[in-house]
């Protein structure tokens, strides 16, 4: 027997256990739920009427979902870059053989232990003006920030949010690029100092470009964590503050508390589908507009 | 171009019991457009000396001349001099024409000054047609050339070369010393080289600086290296095959190490030393006997029509006068007659 | 080089730049471990006093008490190890079948699972739910642990570290009459284990933080994990907030814990993908 199909049943016994958990819980459900998009269901999903595949752009064109989506996208434009610059100019700060460099290095990267749970609920309690430490902190320093609890105010609410999860990503952030730095040959470096390159040329010859593709992908799951926010609505803000909802994420939307869709199926599908989507073309998006600048060094 | 001198330099790596002296000690005056190649094995200290000159490291004791300053406290931009690496150090995301005028953007220069002082590096080094390329698009050989480029762009005053053809296979190792030692000859250059490779030292070189465990062994024309070498080291690093240095009383009844080239040893009937055959090498051009006397490997070099001793024969082996090389067995420093 | 003090004023002022922001990444930490440290009439005397004075574990322990943490705890360690333990299986399994056997299909079923990786949680948690439920499976440890027992990542990672090993050893395997499962448990996990132990690490640490799943299909107090159940300590009572901190900080202790043991693996297990861009 060839070899080809002498291995196919032992091959199939050990992908079966994977594919079985991906075939039931990741494949299915996307099939389904494209299927349930077009529906129109009520609160116990059993009776559904047809309400065509146009359901799905009504949906994309509601007011809810385009609100919650340029939410989602403003807190993305807040946390991606800032998290990118922190992750890289707090990479480059520590890169040195200085002593002690190794505390500080953990300091760095410690946020990646906290949860969105735990980072959220620290955050929250800080933000709160009764017994948290910085909403006077931020009066005195920007003394135009109003003072009802920067959560509970519509005009910085999300910036809030932005700040609370710019923080709990930055040991994430530091951590794979302190790693790619380490990747950056030294003499690359020797040459361009013996050459006559100062600091700020080295950063923006050498280093910059040589961090390329690391900077891809770190933006990549940072605006897809963006997209995917809701933990830390649910946490700090649920959403609100009413009416505005300025913090209403798309999955909040999907998930939370006061969710519209919460209910019905159909509509749930295809807002989920329809995230789908938006992640997929961030992500495409931003392969090819980045790519073009980034270099592959081999 | 100028002169360097390095006076009493020692750097040491680490501290208390982990120390390491990489450089012990060393003094070398490289005059005006002098080709100085530092020579020895891997870990002597030659990189960590070039290294010190370009301002890529700093000596725990002793000073660096470039011209008549004293540039211990001159940081390589300013130092005008330009640095060749090993693995070439080239920017793979820039093109060949981008590398070569990287240190011309770094001094401020015009967008046209650039260009155009680039492109003639590049013409003199054949690279004409290469200049739109990125490094990854080159051979081993072409990205050596860029390297080159980028650091005659500047017309420095010294040249830092730090084992820039060992990457390279070895009939291009052979083509581009050729063209290493025309360049120099054209641009009037001051080159300092780092190798391991004798074979190198010997035909590029004016001078050579030998170089064992941080120490510096001897300075001479590669002429004089060969044939007076100084110590036991220099002996048996310079010369392929290397120096035959026997032990005390083997080749003659002395207190001495003597040393005789393989070239110097002849086949004589009775007098000398008393060998056997135990292998030998026909190369073509020469025939290399290599012998077993009382234990030490003996090799002796003869033309390619001399009588060949068969394997397992018992010869004996002698030298004239003026080829016998004698060592102090303590010191291995070497003894004049 | 440079003169001395030029380089001795650029080191100082590299340190206090580093202190600088290692004070303001470490600030939010310090602000809730000083209230979460803080007595009950301390807290609503001082609430903002960020001073280490008149520390206690009270609070903590009132926390520890109201929330139930300790089952929070012990559901969110059982469900972790769990997931753990079986992502472990599922990917040497899947990723043997990838880089050691031919079979036809290979291609395709390569490309499936990758496509995976595309579809995020929020998608299938809406039909998830609906499975789940059906199963019976809501209030539950498997409708915890099951969905999550498979992850293309971690066939990937483990795929790639499988192809690393010389196919003269799987041969030579072969010939000797060694069977596949075998050769899997004795040669080709043992040579894998630093690899095993970053996926180990990373999946633990994931499942451990996992938020919205738990919270879709857990609703009673038996099942409920560390992460969804911290919430129950908002009492709306702006006085009691210090409970919510003090739970918090208790939540964070295993997980900083468990990185300090194992920063190594992790940083190798987070850069495994990313720098290759």
């Amino acid at each position: 027997m060839r070899r080809k199909w002498r291995e196919l049943p032992i091959a199939a016994g050990m992908l079966a256990p994977s594919a079985v958990v991906l075939g039931v819980f990741v494949v299915y459900p996307l099939v389904r739920a494209v299927q349930l998009g077009h529906l129109r269901c009520d609160a116990t999903g059993k009776r559904c009427r047809e309400g065509g595949w146009g359901q799905y752009i009504d949906v994309f064109r509601s007011n809810e979902f385009q609100h919650a989506l340029a939410n989602t996208a403003r807190l993305a434009l807040m946390t991606v870059p800032i998290g990118l610059a922190l992750g890289v100019g707090l990479a480059v700060l520590a890169d040195k053989q200085l002593r002690g460099i190794g505390f500080f290095r953990t300091v760095f990267a410690s946020t990646v232990a906290t949860s969105v749970a735990v980072a959220s609920l620290v955050w929250f309690v800080l933000l709160q003006p009764e017994v948290g430490v910085l909403p006077d902190l931020l009066h005195g320093l920007i003394p135009s920030l109003k003072h009802p609890g920067l959560l509970r105010d519509p005009g910085t609410a999300l910036p809030a949010v932005a700040l609370s999860s710019i923080w709990a990503s930055l040991g994430f952030t530091f951590i794979v690029i302190t790693a790619a730095l380490q990747g950056i040959p030294r003499e690359l470096y020797e040459s361009a100092l013996v050459d006559g390159a100062g600091g700020w040329m080295r950063f923006t010859n050498v280093t910059l470009p040589m961090l390329g593709p690391t900077l891809l992908f770190t933006s990549v799951v940072l605006t897809t964590r963006a997209f995917q926010a809701y933990g830390e609505i649910a946490l700090l803000t649920g959403g609100g503050p009413d009416p505005e909802r300025p913090t209403q994420t798309v999955p909040y939307l999907i998930y939370g508390q006061n969710s519209l869709v919460k209910n019905d199926i159909g509509l749930k599908s295809s807002a989920a589908v329809l995230l789908f989507f938006v992640l997929l073309v961030l992500a495409l998006v931003q392969f090819r507009g980045l790519d073009k600048r980034v270099h592959y060094a081999r | 171009m100028a002169q360097v001198r390095l006076e009493h330099i020692t750097k040491v790596f680490g501290e208390g019991d982990a120390a390491v002296t990489a450089v012990d000690d060393v003094s070398i005056q490289i005059d005006d457009r002098d080709f100085m190649i530092l020579l020895g094995p891997s870990g002597c200290g030659k990189s960590t000396l070039l290294r010190i000159v370009a301002g890529l490291e700093a000596p725990t004791r002793g000073e660096v001349f470039i011209g008549e300053k004293n540039v211990n406290d001159v940081i390589p931009k300013l130092r005008d001099v330009a640095m060749v690496f090993q693995s070439y150090a080239l920017y793979p995301h820039k093109t060949v024409q981008a590398n070569i005028e990287f240190p011309l953007k770094a001094r401020g220069e015009s967008k046209a000054d650039r260009s155009a002082k680039a492109k003639i590096a590049a013409e003199s080094l054949g690279l004409g047609t290469y200049l739109d390329r990125k490094p990854g698009q080159l051979s081993g050989g072409q990205r050596q050339r860029v390297a080159l480029a980028r650091a005659i762009v500047r017309q420095p005053a010294v040249f830092c070369m730090d084992e820039p053809l060992s990457n390279l296979d070895a009939k291009l190792r052979g083509e581009t010393r050729a063209e290493l030692v025309d360049l120099h000859r054209r641009l009037e250059a001051t080159i300092l080289y780092v190798t391991h490779d004798q074979v190198e030292a010997m035909t590029m070189g004016t001078r050579v600086a030998v170089m064992d465990r941080g120490q510096l062994q001897q300075i001479g024309t590669p002429q004089q290296v060969y044939a007076k070498p100084e110590t036991v080291f220099v002996a048996r690093f310079i010369g392929t095959p290397p120096m035959n240095v026997m032990p005390l009383g083997l080749f003659e009844r002395s207190e001495v190490l003597v040393g005789v080239r393989p070239e110097h040893l002849r086949v004589v009937s009775d007098s000398g030393v008393a060998a056997t055959v135990r292998m030998v090498e026909q190369l073509g051009h020469e025939t290399l006997v290599i012998c077993d006397a009382s234990g030490t490997r003996v090799v002796v070099r003869q033309d390619a029509d001399a009588v060949v001793p068969p394997v397992g024969e018992e010869i004996h082996l002698d030298a004239g006068e003026s080829h016998r090389h004698r060592f102090d067995p303590t010191t291995e420093r070497r003894i004049e007659a | 080089m440079q003169g001395d003090t030029s380089r001795r004023a650029r080191q100082v002022g590299r340190y206090a730049l580093l202190i600088f922001i290692a004070a303001l990444v470490l600030f939010p930490i310090y602000a809730a471990l000083m209230q979460a440290l803080k007595s009950g009439p301390d807290a609503i005397d001082h609430p903002k006093s960020l001073l280490p004075i008149n520390l206690t574990l009270d609070t903590m322990r009132s926390a520890w008490r109201i929330g139930d943490l300790g089952r929070l705890l012990l559901n969110s360690v059982f469900v972790a190890i769990a997931v753990t333990a079986g992502v472990i299986v599922t990917s040497l399994l899947a990723a043997y079948a990838f880089a050691f056997l031919e079979f036809p299909g290979k291609g395709p079923a390569f490309v499936a699972f990758l496509a995976t990786l595309l579809v995020p949680a929020e998608l299938t948690i809406v039909v998830n739910q609906r499975t789940v439920d059906s199963l019976g499976w809501f209030n539950s440890y498997q409708g915890l642990i099951v969905p999550l027992l498979a992850t293309t990542f971690g066939t990937f990672l483990v795929r790639q570290v499988f192809l690393t090993i010389p196919k003269d050893l799987n041969e030579a395997a072969a010939l000797d009459g060694v069977g596949h499962l075998r050769f899997l448990w004795e040669v080709a996990a043992p040579l894998s284990r630093p690899t095993l132990g970053a996926l180990g690490l990373f999946t633990f640490l994931g499942t451990w933080n996992q938020y919205l799943w738990p919270s879709t299909i857990i609703t009673d107090d038996n099942h409920r994990t560390i992460q969804i159940g911290l919430e129950r300590l908002k009492t709306g009572d702006i006085d009691k907030l210090n409970l919510v901190t003090a739970g918090t900080m208790i939540a964070a202790l295993p997980i900083f814990v468990v990185l300090i043991s194992f920063q190594r693996q992790l940083v190798r297990g987070l850069t495994a993908g990313a720098v290759k861009g």
